[in-house]
């Protein structure tokens, strides 16, 4: 067992793991968490994306301990204290980027981090650098209409 | 009731319309309707979908969720009438009930085609009905939630508006006929509004007002209309709990390792599991062992630490005896019905030069993203359960029987699920779960499956293969003789959920002898392949082969007539709502008149129609032939359907199941060998990418008639849009799902 000990939302928490606790196992059932969900334990499927230290890494393939000291933002994060969504999600909710919203988490952080690194995206390298997170309900077509939208890009309307 | 409930129960035949000695059911019986199951303090439940109290106001939404909006779709259904605002009502999927017996499903599970709406075949759908609501059978799928719901839920929503409206008149003595509802709250002429919060108690008093009227659409202000769906803002705060997310106080987590044959086991090494950190117990369940731990990471670690030795299936090993099986059912004993036969087809074939084809469709699983999961409690004679279920009643009787109680001692939670796509018709993860709690009375047990043993233990859906033999002449299509052979998801499914099935499976050539086509001399005819690894409803049923094998031959056959893939459908076209989808999809494609815009050489575009489920869907798909292979630049959908509940997420779920449709036909499969699935994860079974996804144009017609649903029917005509593309672009027939096995994608 080790001290491990981070800051996960802005708040500081520390906890007694094993060594080969996993981030996400940390997140989900240590800290109850459970916006952060598991999809394949395999990195396959980017619905555990978490952001360390800024960057997007998928929480089922990091140990909790290799993220001690590092500021961890989870999906529950991404919200104001007040409840205000953030930019990304008031833009899945306004272009309905979900059905059955089990991947949205992860699609919401990843694109986090691509807005981080290049604040205007072309639909291409939003289709590019999300395609590490698998949907298998949607057409995707309003993901990528959301992240759009959330870069503060003009999108088309919706054809219907 | 007593003798009428049992013999029902025990010859109804979900998938079939024959009944085993015949039904004692009369008008009286059919004419009872089930008890409300809701019970209410301090309020009022007004029909089994609307609970009031001074707190707050509940929507019933029996329909379960698992992405394609059934929730959002069933509160508007009942706001709409009882004048609420979103915002103003909680959702809740109640407890499984007779009083949310399923009343449009039975349209697809008598053995006539859903398009057939002749007098025979509506008589059956009747009486299935009654067979249905006597056994108070609730379902979610087969695109039944909307049919089902439409009429019921307005009404439901319409009887508690005008209850209210009695109990305020008389509480205020202003007649009925001055006072209107808005908001949440019946209104005075004076414009003070009583909330039917504070009219709730009175209202359990007087004998709900019964409605005959319901409004007309161009009344509406939520239906037909674009509304937030109530569980966005909840999904993308990540707030949402699913099924896999519940906790309760005390709860231990399991993980499997069950026979992936599906039979027992021969021998176990532990090899130290029960030792390992964190784990509780070891426990035998059907198939294998489950490892109880106090985290699941912990339950699956120790779970793969184990050695098993398995029983062989009972079904063939090798993927290639199931192929073989599948090719040797093309005959008389295995002719499951000839479904139409329009002309003389053998005649016909005599008379020109047969042009012959065939295709096949394999295994596919299911993979919805939130692995399966269930949480199941026992103690004493009683039982909880919390998990996502199609057919929550089913779940509820799987687990007390196994633990030995009466049904009505087990409350069944069903939870919001991660996709479904008919995973969760089956019940196995539900007994495996139910098995473990047995052995550990008290303590709530949590069995989460890792995606591994999610791919092992899925029943995929049916594996099958056609046969075509086809004249054209001066230009147009004479003949065609098709022949579809598969096993039988609904036989498969339904013998495992315990009843019997005799009759033929219109799933077999469901999409194929409904296509809308006049052929001088058409002839389709199902066989049944027997059972081989077993299988299961799959997003769009019987549609998504037979579909794909229909629009493949009738494309070959225009190309060896040498007409226009649209054009010459188009002429050939005769039901008239396929004609006016096909209409459209050909201007929106800009292929009405032998298309104004042609591809350029490395380019070519494929068109399919399709009608499943009632739904006429046809699709145009764009490809480009890159160096690095396929590229599917674009797709047109035009579908119709009798009434666009919610506009945007009418399009989501097209457009997510034409995803669903060509990520799978491009490189999804399940193949056996030695008896168990060879694909483990989604690197095995990807299906599509943000970055392969093409553009994809919806436009959704509205007949005004026969309501119907839109979860399956986008998904049928992609795989043979996408062969047909393919083949326009390179020349080559792809005539096997998956495609990868002959053409790479990008």
């Amino acid at each position: 067992m080790a001290e491990v000990a981070m800051t996960v939302n802005g708040a500081p928490v520390s906890a007694e793991v094993e060594g080969r606790t996993l981030l996400v196992e940390f997140l989900r059932e240590g800290l109850g968490l459970t916006g952060t969900h598991v999809g394949c334990d395999t990195s396959q499927c980017g619905a555990c994306v978490v952001q360390v230290n800024g960057m997007a890494v998928k929480s089922c393939t990091m140990f909790a301990c290799e993220a001690e000291g590092a500021a961890v933002t989870t999906i529950e994060g991404m919200a104001g204290p007040d409840g205000t969504l953030g930019p990304i999600q008031a833009a899945f909710q306004e272009h309905h980027g979900l059905q059955c919203g089990f991947c949205t988490p992860g699609m919401v952080m990843s694109a986090a981090s691509l807005l981080a690194d290049v604040p205007k995206p072309s639909e291409a390298q939003v289709r590019t650098y999300l395609e590490g997170n698998l949907c298998r309900c949607t057409g995707y077509q309003n993901i990528v209409r959301a992240v759009m939208a959330a870069s503060g890009q003009a999108v088309e309307e919706r054809s219907q | 009731m007593g003798r009428a409930k049992t013999i029902t129960r025990r010859s109804l035949l979900i998938g079939s319309f024959a009944v085993a000695g015949g039904v004692a059911f009369g008008g009286y019986k059919l004419a009872q309707t089930p008890e409300n199951p809701l019970a209410v303090k301090d309020g009022v439940a007004i029909t089994p979908w609307v609970k009031i109290t001074k707190d707050g106001i509940t929507l019933i939404t029996p329909h379960v969720d698992f992405g394609q909006g059934a929730y959002h779709m069933q509160a508007l259904l009942i706001a709409e009438e009882l004048d609420l605002e979103l915002g103003q009502f909680t959702v809740d999927p109640g407890l499984p009930s007779a009083a949310y017996w399923n009343t449009a499903v039975a349209d697809e599970n008598v053995p006539f085609q859903i398009d057939d709406d002749g007098w025979i075949a509506e008589g059956a759908r009747l009486g299935l009905q009654g067979i249905f609501k006597l056994a108070g059978l609730q379902v979610t799928g087969g695109s039944s939630s909307v049919p089902d719901s439409f009429e019921k839920l307005r009404r439901a929503g319409a009887t508690a508006r005008e209850t209210f409206k009695a109990v305020a008149s008389e509480r205020t003595g202003v007649p009925v006929a001055k006072l209107h509802t808005r908001s949440g709250s019946v209104i005075l002429p004076d414009g003070t509004g009583l909330p039917y919060t504070d009219l709730a108690a009175d209202a359990a008093d007087i004998e709900p007002v019964q409605v005959d009227d319901l409004r007309a659409p161009s009344d509406w202000t939520l239906l037909g209309k674009n509304t937030e769906r109530l569980d966005i803002l909840p999904k993308s705060t990540g707030t949402l709990s699913y099924g896999i997310d519940v906790q309760l106080p005390g709860m231990l987590h399991a993980s499997l390792r069950v026979n992936p044959r599906r039979t027992g086991v021969r021998r176990i090494k532990l090899r130290g599991a029960k030792e390992m950190r964190g784990v509780e117990r070891v426990v035998h369940v059907t198939g294998g062992v489950a490892v109880v731990a106090r985290n699941t990471w912990y339950a699956i670690e120790a779970a793969r630490a184990i050695e098993f030795v398995f029983e062989p299936a009972t079904y063939p090993a090798e993927q290639r005896e199931h192929w073989a099986e599948v090719k040797a059912s093309f005959t008389r004993d295995r002719r499951d019905r000839t479904w139409r036969h329009d002309g003389d087809v053998e005649t016909a074939l005599k008379k020109g030069d047969v042009i012959e084809q065939g295709c096949q469709a394999g295994y596919v699983a299911h993979a919805p993203l939130e692995p399966l999961s269930a949480v199941v409690l026992v103690q004493g004679d009683r039982a909880e359960v919390w998990a996502g279920h199609q057919l929550p009643q089913f779940a509820q009787r799987a687990v007390a029987k196994i633990a030995g109680i009466p049904t009505d001692h087990v409350t069944f939670h069903n939870q919001y699920s991660g996709g479904s796509f008919g995973h969760r018709f089956d019940l196995g993860f539900i007994e495996r779960a139910a098995e473990v709690a047995r052995q550990m009375p008290g303590t709530p047990i949590k069995l989460t499956y890792s995606r591994e043993e999610d791919f092992a233990q899925d029943n995929p859906r049916q594996i099958g293969a056609s046969r075509a033999r086809g004249v054209v002449r001066d230009g147009r299509i004479e003949a065609l003789d098709l022949k579809i052979a598969t096993t039988s998801s609904t036989q498969s499914l339904v013998r495992r959920l315990g009843f019997p099935f005799v009759t033929p499976d219109p799933q077999i050539v469901h999409g194929a002898s409904s296509m809308p086509y006049a052929i001088p001399h058409l002839r389709v005819t199902g066989y049944k392949v027997p059972e081989l690894a077993p299988s299961t409803y799959w997003r769009s049923v019987g549609a998504v082969s037979a579909g794909f094998f229909a629009e493949v031959a009738i494309d070959e056959l225009i190309h060896a007539a040498g007409a226009d893939p649209m054009q010459e459908r188009l002429r050939m076209i005769e039901d008239p709502a396929s004609r006016r989808v096909l209409e459209a999809l050909a201007e929106m494609s800009d292929w009405a008149d032998g298309g104004a815009a042609h591809p350029a050489p490395n380019q070519g575009r494929g068109v399919a129609i399709v009608n499943s489920f009632g739904v006429p869907t046809a699709q145009v798909i764009e490809v480009t032939h890159t160096q690095a292979g396929i590229r599917i630049d674009r797709v047109f959908v035009a579908c119709e359907v009798g009434t666009i509940i919610d506009p945007v997420n009418f399009e989501n779920n097209v457009q997510g199941g034409v995803i669903w449709g060509l990520g799978h036909a491009m490189n999804c499969e399940i193949t056996f060998s030695d008896g168990a699935a060879m694909q483990q994860n989604y690197y095995d079974a990807e299906g599509m990418r943000m970055h392969q996804a093409p553009e994809i144009i919806v436009r959704g017609l509205e007949s005004g008639g026969k309501v119907r649903g839109i979860g399956e029917p986008p998904t049928p005509p992609a795989a043979p849009a996408l062969s047909n593309a393919i083949f326009a672009a390179t020349g080559q027939r792809v005539r096997e799902l998956p495609m990868y096995h002959h053409v790479d994608f990008i």
